[in-house]
Formats: C-alpha cells, sequence, structure tokens
C-alpha cells in the first residue's frame, strides 16, 4: 500500500464498499419508517469505517464504528423507538419551495466540495502513507501525537463543548422533586402501616366456566372478595356476578 | 498490514487461513455445546440436583440434541413483526460474536503443516477496539430484535439491554486503557507478550475487577441479566423467536461468554502463557501446549459466569444503571489518572517505586487537607443557610401568591397530597435527598 498503485485486494474493498456505503445512503433518505432509515446510516457508517481501514488508518476506522455506529446511531435508534415515530407521520411539506432549494443547495455544496477540494488538494506533494505512519512508529503513536501537541486546545475546546451540551440536556430535562423519592425501604414500612393487608391480595377467581380476571374469588366463607379484581375493573363495576347458595358458591357445589 | 512488529500476520497462505477461520469456527460451536452442559450441571450441583447425565457419557450429548431438537422446531413468525428487520437482528447477533474472535491469541508462532505462522487468525494495532467495535455492532441485534418484534416486552427488552451495555461498555472500554498503557499497544498478541513477568491482573487489580464486572453487565448474564428479565418482560428481546432464529440469539449469547472471557484472559491473565508452576517447564510456551493453558484460563471465567448465576439475584434496573454509571466508571476514571501519572514520573521523569510511593502519600494527604477545609467551609455555609431557610420557614407558604400558583421557596413547608406514605417535607430536604 505504497505510493500510488492500487492493488487488486484494494480495488475489490473500494468498489463493494464504497457501493455499499451510497446504497445506505440513499436507503437512508428513501425509506419511510425512522428506525429503518437509522438503520441504512449505520450502514453507510461500517462501510465508510472499513474503506477507513484500508487506506492504512485504522484506529479512524475503529473509533468510528464504536462512536458513530456503536453510541450515536444506537441513542437515535433508542429515541426512535421511546417516541416511536413510524409511517404514520405527516409527509406533507409544510415549506414552500423546499425541494427547489434542497436540489439549488446540494448542487451548490458539490460544486464547492469538488472544486474546493479538488483545487486544494491538486498539485500537493504526497508524502505517502507508510512515510507518514511512521513518523512516531505507527499509525495510533502518530494520531496521539498530533491530538495531544498540535490539535490539543482544539480537542480540549471540542471535548468542552461536548461537556456543555450533555450538561444542557441534563438541566433541560431535570425536574425538581418536591418530595424526596420513598426508598425500597420506606415503602416497605409504610406498606405495613398502611390499612391495606401487607402481603399479596387474592388472585381472581379461577371455575369450571370462567378464567378471567374479572371473575372475584372466594373467601374461605365462600363469599367472594372484590379485592381481587384489578381496580380498574372494580372502578368501571366489570366485575362477573358468582352466584351463591348458602354461603357457598355454584361451580364449589358443582364439583363436588 | 505488513511489516514492523505484525510481520507474522497478513502473509498466511490462503488455505491456512481458511484452516484457521474453519478451527475458531468449530472450535466457538463446539465451546457452546460444552458450556450449556456445564453451566447446567454446575448450576444443578449448586441446587442438589442432578442435570442432564442420559445423552452420552455425563450428559455431555444433552446440548447436541437440545441444539438438533431446536433447529428442527416449528418456526412461528408472529403477525405484527416487521419481517426484514426481524430476519436480519438474529443474524447480526451471530456473525459478529463470531468475527470478535479473530484477533484472539491462542498460541505462539507454531509449526501448521509445514507453515510458520501463529496461532491466531490475525493481529493489528487496534485490535482491542476492534473487539469493542464488534461488540457494540452486535447490540445491534439485540435491539432489532427488540424493535422488531412489534410488541411490548420485547420492546423494553432491547431499550434496557441497549442501556445498559451502552453503559457498561464505557466501562469496559476505561478498565481497557490501563492495560493499553502498560502494554505500550493495542494489539491482543503484542499485550500477551507484555504480560512476560507479571499478569496485568496482579498490576492492575482495578482494572481487572471493573472488567470482569462489565464483562458480566455486557454479555447480559445473571445477575444483571434485566433484558431478559423472566419475571418482568417474559422473555425480553427474543420473546417472540422461535426455532431457528431463537438458537442463533441462544448461540450468540453463549459465544460472548467465550469472548469476553478470551478477552480477559487476553489482557488480564497473560492470555496463552503458562501460569507459574507449569512455566517452569521449558516447553510450556512452545507448540500447541499454550492453547491447553489458554483454554483453561478461559474455563475458569466461564465457571465464574455459571457462578454467579447460581448464587446472585437479579439486580434491580435502577440500582443497576447507577451501580454503572455511578460506581464503575468513577472509579476507572479516578484509577486511570493514578496508572497514568505513575507511568510518566517512572518513564519521563526516571523516579524509583519508592519515590512514586512517597508522591502518592504526599497527594493523599494534601487531597484530604484540602476536602477537611472545604469541608469545614461548606459546614459554615449550611449553618448560614439554616438560618436563613428558618427566616422563610417562619412565613406561611401560600401556593397562589400574587393570584400566580408559584412554587416554594427553599425550606418553605409544602403541604402536597402525599402520594404513598409519605407525608408533607421540606423542599430542601426534597434537594438533598
Amino acid at each position: 500500500m505504497t505510493g500510488y498503485e492500487v492493488n487488486v485486494g484494494e480495488a475489490i474493498v473500494f468498489w463493494v464498499c464504497a457501493a455499499l456505503s451510497v446504497l445506505g445512503a440513499i436507503g437512508l433518505i428513501t425509506s419511510r419508517k425512522a428506525v429503518h432509515s437509522a438503520l441504512w446510516m449505520a450502514l453507510t457508517m461500517i462501510n465508510l469505517a472499513i474503506l477507513y481501514i484500508a487506506n492504512n488508518a485504522p484506529f479512524l476506522g475503529m473509533v468510528q464504528v464504536i462512536v458513530y455506529t456503536g453510541a450515536v446511531m444506537m441513542l437515535f435508534l433508542f429515541v426512535l423507538m421511546v417516541v416511536g415515530v413510524d409511517s404514520s407521520d405527516s409527509l406533507i411539506e409544510t415549506i414552500k419551495g423546499q425541494r427547489f432549494l434542497a436540489v439549488v443547495l446540494g448542487l451548490l455544496l458539490i460544486v464547492i466540495l469538488v472544486w474546493g477540494l479538488g483545487s486544494s488538494l491538486s498539485g500537493l506533494p504526497s508524502v505517502g502513507l507508510d512515510a507518514a505512519n511512521r513518523v512516531d512508529g505507527g499509525n495510533v503513536q502518530s494520531i496521539a501525537h498530533l491530538i495531544f501537541t498540535d490539535y490539543l486546545l482544539v480537542f480540549e475546546v471540542t471535548s468542552a463543548l461536548l461537556i456543555t451540551a450533555a450538561m444542557g440536556a441534563m438541566v433541560l430535562a431535570h425536574r425538581e422533586h418536591w418530595q424526596p423519592k420513598p426508598t425500597q425501604a420506606e415503602l416497605s414500612i409504610a406498606r405495613f402501616k398502611g390499612d391495606d393487608h401487607p402481603g399479596n391480595r387474592p388472585s381472581p377467581g379461577i371455575y369450571a366456566r370462567h378464567n378471567a380476571v374479572d371473575t372475584p374469588a372466594l373467601l374461605p366463607d365462600g363469599t367472594p372478595t372484590e379485592a381481587s379484581i384489578p381496580g380498574a375493573l372494580r372502578s368501571r363495576a366489570d366485575v362477573q356476578p358468582v352466584e351463591i347458595e348458602d354461603g357457598r358458591a355454584n361451580e364449589e357445589r358443582d364439583s363436588q | 498490514m505488513t511489516g514492523g512488529q505484525f510481520g507474522f500476520f497478513g502473509v498466511d497462505p490462503w488455505w491456512i487461513v481458511i484452516v484457521k477461520v474453519l478451527g475458531i469456527f468449530v472450535m466457538l460451536v463446539l465451546l457452546t455445546l460444552f458450556t450449556i452442559w456445564w453451566e447446567r450441571r454446575v448450576v444443578s450441583r449448586m441446587q442438589h440436583r442432578i442435570g442432564p447425565n442420559r445423552v452420552g457419557p455425563f450428559g455431555l450429548l444433552q446440548s447436541l440434541m437440545d441444539g438438533v431438537k431446536l433447529a428442527l422446531k416449528e418456526e412461528i413468525v408472529p403477525k405484527g413483526v416487521h419481517l426484514a428487520v426481524y430476519w436480519i437482528a438474529p443474524i447480526i447477533s451471530a456473525t459478529t460474536a463470531f468475527i470478535a474472535f479473530a484477533v484472539i491469541p491462542f498460541g505462539p508462532v507454531v509449526n501448521m503443516f509445514g507453515q510458520q505462522t501463529p496461532l491466531q487468525l490475525t493481529d493489528f494495532p487496534v485490535s482491542v477496539l476492534y473487539i469493542l467495535a464488534i461488540a457494540s455492532i452486535g447490540i445491534y441485534g439485540i435491539v432489532l430484535a427488540g424493535w422488531a418484534s412489534g410488541s411490548t416486552y420485547p420492546l423494553l427488552g432491547g431499550l434496557r439491554s441497549s442501556a445498559q451495555m451502552i453503559s457498561y461498555e464505557i466501562a469496559m472500554g476505561l478498565s481497557f486503557v490501563a492495560v493499553f498503557l502498560y502494554a505500550g499497544s493495542m494489539s491482543t498478541s503484542e499485550i500477551v507478550s507484555a504480560q512476560e513477568p507479571v499478569w496485568f491482573a496482579v498490576i492492575l487489580l482495578p482494572s481487572f475487577l471493573i472488567y470482569v464486572t462489565a464483562m458480566v453487565g455486557e454479555t447480559n448474564r445473571a445477575p444483571f441479566d434485566l433484558p431478559e428479565a423472566e419475571g418482568e418482560l417474559v422473555g425480553g428481546f427474543h420473546t417472540e423467536y422461535s426455532s431457528m432464529k431463537f438458537a442463533l440469539f441462544f448461540l450468540a449469547e453463549y459465544i460472548n461468554m467465550v469472548t469476553v472471557s478470551a478477552l480477559a484472559t487476553t489482557l488480564f491473565l497473560g492470555g496463552w502463557r503458562a501460569p507459574w508452576p507449569i512455566s517452569l517447564w521449558d516447553a510450556a510456551n512452545t507448540g500447541y501446549w499454550p492453547m491447553l493453558w489458554w483454554l483453561a484460563k478461559v474455563q475458569i471465567f466461564i465457571f465464574i459466569f455459571i457462578w454467579l448465576r447460581g448464587t446472585l439475584p437479579r439486580l434491580r434496573y435502577d440500582q443497576f444503571m447507577k451501580f454503572g454509571w455511578k460506581i464503575l466508571i468513577p472509579v476507572s476514571i479516578v484509577w486511570i489518572l493514578i496508572v497514568a501519572t505513575a507511568r510518566v514520573l517512572r518513564n519521563d521523569v526516571q523516579f524509583t517505586s519508592t519515590q512514586i510511593l512517597l508522591v502518592g502519600a504526599i497527594t493523599i494527604v494534601v487531597l484530604l487537607a484540602g476536602s477537611w477545609l472545604l469541608q469545614s467551609r461548606a459546614d459554615r455555609k449550611t449553618a448560614l443557610q439554616e438560618e436563613a431557610d428558618a427566616e422563610i420557614q417562619a412565613r406561611v407558604f401560600d401556593a397562589m401568591a400574587g393570584g400566580y400558583p408559584v412554587p416554594p421557596m427553599p425550606g418553605q413547608q409544602v403541604s402536597l397530597p402525599s402520594r404513598r406514605a409519605t407525608s408533607s417535607v421540606t423542599t430542601q430536604e426534597a434537594i438533598d435527598g
């Protein structure tokens, strides 16, 4: 991998990964489900990472996967799943002329990238990757050397920026508690001090004809107890009646 | 990536690569079958049962039979699933589990069918980061399985596991830093050779303990198996999976156990190098023998996994996350700071061990004195604050002061309708608590 010549393996890696990353990018903007978009984007990122590694930048490639695919994209997915964004979202454009502007600005960006990068990079003397990596004895060491000497300030300022963003999110999401949150011990003490029975409530009655939560359980004396019915059903008065004869349930008598 | 210290890697003929890949694949599948049997037997012993003992000698073929049965079971695909993602998820889980093993060293350079080659598929300057990267892709399998199942419990399990694995991956990554500092490399083979006189588990004990804790969290194993807590989430992310797809998740979980154990062996227990009494034998670290020592060390970790499962109850989710973020990560960061300082003092300032200890002692004394000073100042401040609070408290809190709803001033009595049994408390207590 020295100089300009590209060997067969590298060419294969490039054409496969480049095609896949473009495919991922197209999938990202065309899929209707937000989670699918996130997955296409993960595909693009992983393929870019492989390209970095093929370009003798293994550290960058690995960090790309760990940070972007593993952490950032995962948090995106997390939010998408919690919020539950899906295809039912409105796809009607609310800003007029949005498409036209997007196309024009996109073309401008391409021009700037091609022209800017082309004019600034053409004619630049190329040292070669091996020579660049050899300065400090390896790719990782060279990156470390640059980060902790020439770019130390930029590096620290960036980390301060990230910390500030995280702090900001925490401040925005913070809710002041007016009461301390009861601990498990306090809850358990309160449970025994309360009027309710501290143990489990009786489970709903299961009989030959009923097998449902809305059927009350029978106490030892044969009377039905509403304590076995979930509160929501009780407040809707959605409780099945249990026929009682002589203090005994029908079902109980039938089974004998 | 040829040349330099990695001269032995990337130069194998293609058929040696295939032999190694097949070898690793077969070994992982066999280890999975063995680990399942081993786990069932050990847990049985801990619970005064016998465990599987019918199929094959000592029941060794039980997991093979179970595997065949599992693969031949009816495949049930529920109605509401997102089909494409539902299919991809178990594949991501299983493939990432396998390919993480590419950089684990099993032994030194050996003679394989007339070729001099290391007992390791490949290695490069950042191979430990490679394992972390593959692990983070592996989480996708679980999260997507939870989402694609289109039902509540799997979704909750998937979300839990993503939060859990990201949190514990940070602690895990931080525990590697001290190893990188001491080995001067992130390549697995170099880390193994850097542990020639002493294992890193001895000199970097805190890192080792943090890693062992984090690796249990990372593999979703008891007592940290919250993503599949049966009592709360049925089966967690794999509730809606059956047959071969479920088998892939099962396989991935056990291979991940082997992977993190192998990583622990590589980073902290000297990798394939023979432990002390055996290392007196000259040939202990040559030829294919080291694979045996490697396997023994990995099995010790797997036994610890099983032991934990048989012993400890599952943690509550919030306690578990608190443990990761508020204990493991800060402790790791402080420990890295100490290790880095000691390294700089030794390498750049050329301090001796006594001098480093002296510097450490002075730092501790200064820190203690400083914290005492700060504490006494804070105490004085709190006393003043309490006086001020008492003054405010004397005024009665009017929730509609000036015609608008207002929150209480710090220290003012609030009588809210109490949620459970907690009576009214002051805001100050609420803030402190």
